[in-house]
């Protein structure tokens, strides 16, 4: 009994996956250009601030809205500001 | 004037000819006039899990090809007087048939008969192209598996791209106890991530490789798959069935996960 508990149920693993592999699958995004639009944005930003390039993250999400064709991605990024004067 | 109704997958092996053989034929059992056409050139098999292999003397090809009249290649099945089946040629590729071609003869088709049902084969390919091109509906079947499951997003996407106003989901091969166990994902956990309606779920019954091993399609029998199939063709005929796949086993399940709940 305990170990069910320690243990994430494969059915969880499962659709997790698939709603992050779907989303990129969807929309023709491979990791590599995830990675491209990443060192974009911080060559952009670092022409008037100073980021925190090591701890920042992007990827895409679904937004919550039912049904197929309302359905859409967008991108999240959280990008640490140290200093707002370069 | 009938409809055409393709059914796919994308992956091979998660029941699109199973699927095709039982849709068919509980469309027949409830009085409809039926014809089936396994699409998948070079590697029929709609014929055997049918049992009428040893009827075929024109198949698709020859009718695309000019070679025999629409109605020399149609074989009447030997349950149903109302259903036929026209096979695919095993000595080609697919190559042979053009989508132009599958437009005109399931036009052709859907004058005599209320469903023209093709048995897509696996892929993306020309194949997939040539047996979409003149259906007005899809059925994309997939199990509950990831492989499955991502390929079939990307049917539904193709499909989507073809401007197809209705696609429905067919869940195959479901395991009750492995979902209560959480090790496999539930009805609900798929529809979520697919988005299209779903229009039946089948359990993982063994009578289904024992009615393939006969070459009988067991829909409309007592097997859970039986039910489960007929339950398709009714909500296909517009009755709305609620979708229980399991309908024996819930009251002896819920009883299970009741003492779970508990803890």
């Amino acid at each position: 009994m305990w170990k069910l508990f320690k243990k994430k149920n494969s059915s969880h693993v499962a659709k997790d996956r698939l709603k992050i592999l779907l989303i990129s699958d969807r929309m023709n995004c491979s990791p590599e250009m995830m990675e491209k639009i990443k060192t974009d944005i911080i060559s952009v930003l670092s022409n008037y601030m100073k980021i925190d390039t090591q701890s920042m993250e992007i990827e895409i999400t679904k937004t919550d809205s039912k049904g197929r064709n309302a359905l859409f991605p967008s991108l999240y990024a959280n990008i640490p500001i140290i200093d707002l004067k370069k | 004037m009938g409809e055409v109704i393709v059914i796919t997958s994308g992956k091979g092996g998660v029941g699109k000819t199973t699927t095709s053989a039982n849709v068919g034929t509980g469309l027949a059992a409830l009085g409809k006039k039926v014809v089936m056409i396994d699409t998948d050139i070079g590697l029929r098999n709609l014929d055997v899990v049918m049992g009428l292999e040893n009827r075929i003397v024109y198949n698709l090809v020859d009718v695309i090809e000019g070679n025999c009249r629409v109605k020399q290649a149609l074989i009447k099945d030997k349950r149903y007087h109302s259903l036929y089946l026209m096979p695919s040629a095993q000595t080609r590729d697919k190559s042979a048939v053009k989508p132009e071609q599958m437009v005109k003869l399931t036009n052709h088709l859907k004058e005599q008969f209320d469903y023209v049902i093709l048995d897509c084969p696996a892929g993306i390919e020309q194949g997939f192209q040539n047996a979409i091109a003149g259906a007005d509906r899809a059925i994309v079947v997939t199990t509950p598996e990831v492989s499955a499951i991502r390929d079939a997003d990307r049917i539904i996407g193709l499909l989507e791209a073809n401007e197809f106003k209705q696609i429905d989901l067919i869940l195959n091969r479901l395991r009750l106890d492995m979902i209560k166990k959480g090790d496999m994902m539930s009805i609900d956990d798929v529809v979520d991530i697919l988005s299209i309606p779903l229009l039946g779920a089948i359990p993982d019954d063994e009578n289904v490789v024992i009615a393939t091993n006969q070459g009988e399609p067991l829909v409309g029998n007592q097997t859970f798959a039986g039910r489960a199939f007929r339950n398709v063709c009714l909500r296909l005929l517009g009755e709305n069935i609620p979708i229980i796949a399991f309908e024996q086993e819930t009251s002896i399940w819920s009883k299970v996960t009741g003492i779970f709940h508990r803890n």
